[in-house]
């Protein structure tokens, strides 16, 4: 993408008046999306964003500038001004040694996006509509979209760090509503994997069709949740996400070292029941979630952060390891060159235990079965958090009886993880996802086994 | 400005016979600086632009975008563009927007002295910030964020339908996040204050907001589930009014995914609420002189006293209804117009939040809610959030409560609002805010 003299001249440019560390971060990203909605392909879409982000760090401040001009001159004159927002006061030239780091995520790319005719993804996304359709009259709105991005990076610092990552991420959805005398409603299943066009000989989009209609279908019949506490059994795949809130950013350096986590200071003691093993892990093949180097050109790692209950690490970027006097985990990412790198996750999950999962609804009197979690969000300085149900149960004398509507879950992160009480052992991954940071959406992956939490608070208008 | 005109001109004029073209050409300078513990964290400062490209031939419409405005860019743009419009499905209502003799306003949106603010200054403000968050309060233990930020953006839209539109805006924002500590619990509370210039920026109010959330909330505890009045607060009732605006869009609408689609002229609401979309308010965030087509904005009263009166629509939603834009273009270069309110508020009523509290007399104020993107169903309607706030007693704030819920659905919150009050509040969001008081409400606790 640029020719390693002129990265080299960069760096130095950005190191002139007295900046202790300097990094280029180059983008050449292209996008493409089909909708189909509404009866109809609306629209195709095709996208590029091409730039550089320069960072220049003194003592504790950064500075920050980016350019969509990757010639010498435009990236030069972005090195200045990042050189100029921190305020470098000395003098003086660096040379910069670099040396190429491998970037490799042990798999090959099968069909890149671009080779693919639009006419074939128009075809996935009619033949969608049509089965969902098909699947009964109450179905009255159907959408799907195909979305497909190749993005490559190319990273270069003064430590010497070089290295350059080529990234393919497809992704597959559909969503209905379902209307019948109690209203409308809505249901939704996606798939996305780090490959290529591939992703369809991995997936059957009727089946998503098929599935997307019956969770809407379903919810037709569904009465309001309760209120109130009770046990809660998340099943395999659908649930990750509130790990993924619960306590994965309460674990990111950056958070912690401003005391924005109830997880500070606290490695080494037990913060979760026996048997919960809590994994970040950005080398996962074809995950949503899987990184090759991250956006600080750093090998993807598989990080382990709760082992057997016991808080074992935090995640870590460059510039907070740096500080620390350890290497990062691999977990420095952004959106685009327009952004600066922060402590982010990769793919986060909880590992399986032992348990037969129907014997785990089985022992469970009176709960809710949440087989699909939406999205989010938690407080990490109190480890509050909230999250919707899009598709759950009541459980009735161990038995899964009605379909409830949506309604959310509300908890604290560090009270869930000691009240996990039985692990199934039949792990999964959930869908694709988007983690939200300082207005920043990286894609992200997470999985869980059916595992059973005793008591939560259901916020539903059922009394 | 005029080289955004141009450029975008010289895009449309490429447009073959029977073909219409369409290019929005944006630019932005944006600023954004950190600071933690009186030293700047991360100071970043850039420009950015971009290019969108909608064609529109034979009823197929395609398109695509850039973040550059180099030339053979913008060639590569414009035959991508061609290319995806082969692919759509013909529909005879697809088309671009046409002059529709509506006159633009004249709003002051633009404040030159921001792009002649030095960034020392800009600095010396978020520092300033930091500092009286700490000063505040004893109770202040960290704060997790304190910044300032701004933008200078310029847009320009040209058409070969006759639309030549161009705009420009500044803003500017201090934001802060900060935890209060005392004995084993820690509580956090934001606060902002948001203009168009640096003397539009209330520091003080900032700082203050901010603790105080923070600091108000410490001790609380989990409440029973019950039913009960609550008081929203008006940045929670602006959360909820931008969801409700969505709901009110021409798209949502057609396509069968808004739960108001058939009730237009019915009573939706308590007969106190009058909501309006008027992004030509100029104290709006959002407010805008010409909406993401090019057309002017205008202002659009959607409920009257209570009675749905009409629904937002773009050019092609307009078009399909039967109707005409309702000047609710949104987008940004990277997609093609959705419709959406831009500026929605509820006319507000006279009482002041205590005076609101003082009639309730038993209930409680909802400070602020989470998770409402996920627990908010804007096709069903039915809302579950997160939620934390202080309980009401006998007409006076008391004890802090947390980790529960609030839950209904939008259709009988609207019809349950007894109150509206008088303290309209503008914020950094298509939405703005006042207290609301609204009865027989969910909340799910211990």
């Amino acid at each position: 993408m640029i020719d390693e003299a002129v990265i080299d001249r960069v760096l130095g440019t950005a190191l002139r008046t007295g900046g202790e560390f300097a990094e280029v971060f180059a983008e050449d990203k292209r996008s493409s999306s089909a909708l189909f909605d509404d009866g109809k392909v609306e629209e195709l879409t095709s996208g590029r964003d091409r730039g550089a982000g320069i960072r220049v760090v003194v003592g504790d401040t950064t500075g920050f500038a980016h350019t969509a001009d990757l010639t010498e001159a435009g990236l030069r004159t972005a090195a200045e001004a990042a050189a100029a927002a921190a305020r470098g006061g000395g003098g003086g030239t660096r040379t910069v040694a670099l040396t190429r780091r491998h970037a490799d995520r042990g798999y090959a790319i099968e069909t890149y996006p671009e080779d693919v005719p639009k006419a074939r993804k128009v075809e996935l996304l009619e033949r969608a509509d049509e089965v969902a359709r098909a699947t009964a009259g109450a179905i009255s709105q159907v959408s799907a979209s195909y979305g497909d991005s190749r993005r490559r990076i190319l990273v270069a610092n003064s430590d010497g760090v070089l290295a350059a990552d080529d990234t393919v991420r497809t992704l597959f959805s559909v969503s209905t509503v379902a209307s019948g005398d109690t209203g409308m409603q809505t249901g939704r299943e996606s798939v996305g994997h780090t490959v290529g066009f591939e992703l369809f000989d991995m997936v059957d989009v009727e089946e998503m069709a098929r599935r997307a209609a019956g969770r809407a279908l379903t919810k037709l019949q569904a009465r309001p949740a309760p209120s109130g506490q009770m046990p809660v059994v998340i099943a395999s795949g659908g649930g990750g996400v509130l790990f993924h809130e619960a306590c994965g950013h309460g674990l990111e350096a950056d958070l912690v070292a401003k005391g924005a986590s109830v997880f500070k200071g606290r490695v080494g003691e037990r913060v979760a029941s026996p048997g919960v093993t809590v994994v970040d892990d950005g080398t996962m093949a074809k995950e949503w979630g899987n990184l090759a180097i991250d956006d600080e050109g750093n090998p993807a790692q598989r990080n382990v952060l709760i082992e057997d209950g016991y808080l074992t690490d935090y995640m870590w970027d460059l510039l907070r390891a740096r500080k620390e006097g350890r290497p990062s985990s691999g977990n420095g990412r952004r959106q685009s060159y327009q952004h600066l790198p922060m402590v982010r996750m990769t793919n986060t999950y909880l590992l399986a235990g032992e348990e037969d999962p129907d014997a785990i609804v089985a022992s469970t009197e009176r709960g809710v079965l949440v087989k699909h979690l939406g999205g989010g969000q938690v407080n990490t300085a109190t480890g509050d958090f909230v999250f919707g149900m899009t598709e759950a149960y009541l459980i009735e004398d161990g038995e899964v009886t009605e379909p409830l509507r949506e309604g959310n879950l509300i908890g604290n992160g560090p009270e869930v993880l000691q009240r996990i009480d039985a692990l199934g052992n039949d792990f999964a991954m959930g869908p694709p996802g988007t983690c939200g940071k300082d207005g920043q959406g990286v894609p992200v992956g997470d999985g869980v086994p059916t595992l059973r939490v005793s008591s939560l608070t259901i916020g539903g208008t059922a009394a | 400005m005029g080289d955004l005109l141009d450029i975008a001109d010289q895009v449309v004029a490429r447009a073959n016979d029977g073909e219409q073209l369409e290019a929005v050409v944006v630019r932005g300078l944006d600023t954004e600086i950190r600071v933690y513990e009186g030293e700047v964290e991360s100071l970043a400062s850039a420009q950015s632009q971009g290019v969108g490209v909608r064609v529109v031939v034979g009823g197929r419409q395609g398109f695509a975008y850039a973040g550059s405005l180099d030339p053979d860019v913008l060639d590569e743009t414009l035959a991508e563009a061609r290319d995806n419009a082969r692919f759509a499905t013909v529909d005879p209502f697809a088309g671009l927007a046409e002059p529709d003799g509506v006159t633009v306003p004249t709003l002051d949106l633009y404040r030159e002295s921001l792009a002649h603010t030095p960034t020392d200054r800009k600095v010396g403000l978020a520092l300033e910030l930091e500092r009286a968050v700490r000063a505040a309060d004893g109770r202040i233990s960290g704060i997790e964020s304190a910044e300032y930020v701004d933008s200078l953006s310029e847009a320009a839209i040209v058409t070969t339908t006759g639309i030549r539109s161009s705009s420009r805006d500044s803003s500017c924002y201090v934001a802060t996040y900060a935890m209060a500590t005392e004995g084993p619990d820690t509580q956090t509370g934001f606060g902002f204050s948001v203009g168009r210039d640096l003397e539009s920026l209330d520091v003080s109010r900032a700082a203050t907001d901010a603790a105080d959330r923070a600091t108000r909330l410490l001790g609380a505890s989990q409440p029973p589930s019950e039913r009960v009045t609550v008081v929203l607060d008006p940045w929670v009732t602006a959360q909820f009014l931008g969801l409700i605006g969505y709901t009110l869009g021409g798209e949502a609408v057609l396509k069968g995914r808004s739960l108001f689609a058939e009730r237009l002229g019915e009573q939706v609401a308590s007969p106190l609420v009058t909501l309006v979309d008027d992004p030509t308010d100029p104290r709006a965030f959002t407010a805008t002189d010409t909406d993401g087509e090019g057309l002017a904005a205008r202002r659009n009263v959607l409920v009257a006293d209570g009675t749905l009166s009409m629904f937002v629509h773009n050019a092609y939603t307009g078009r399909r209804s039967g109707g005409a834009s309702t000047g609710n273009a949104v987008r940004g270069y990277s997609s093609t117009p959705s419709v959406g309110c831009m500026a929605v508020s509820l006319v507000p009523g006279t009482a002041s939040q205590g005076e609101l509290v003082a009639s309730v007399g038993d209930g409680v104020l909802i400070q602020d809610v989470a998770g409402l993107h996920s627990g908010v169903n804007p096709v069903s309607g039915d809302f579950s959030t997160g939620a934390e706030g202080l309980r009401i007693r006998g007409g006076e704030l008391a004890e802090p409560v947390r980790e529960f819920t609030i839950a209904s659905t939008l259709q009988r919150m609207l019809l349950d609002v007894a109150a509206v009050g008088g303290d309209l509040q503008w914020l950094p969001m298509n939405a703005s805010g006042v207290s609301l008081v609204i009865h027989d409400v969910t909340v799910s606790g211990a």
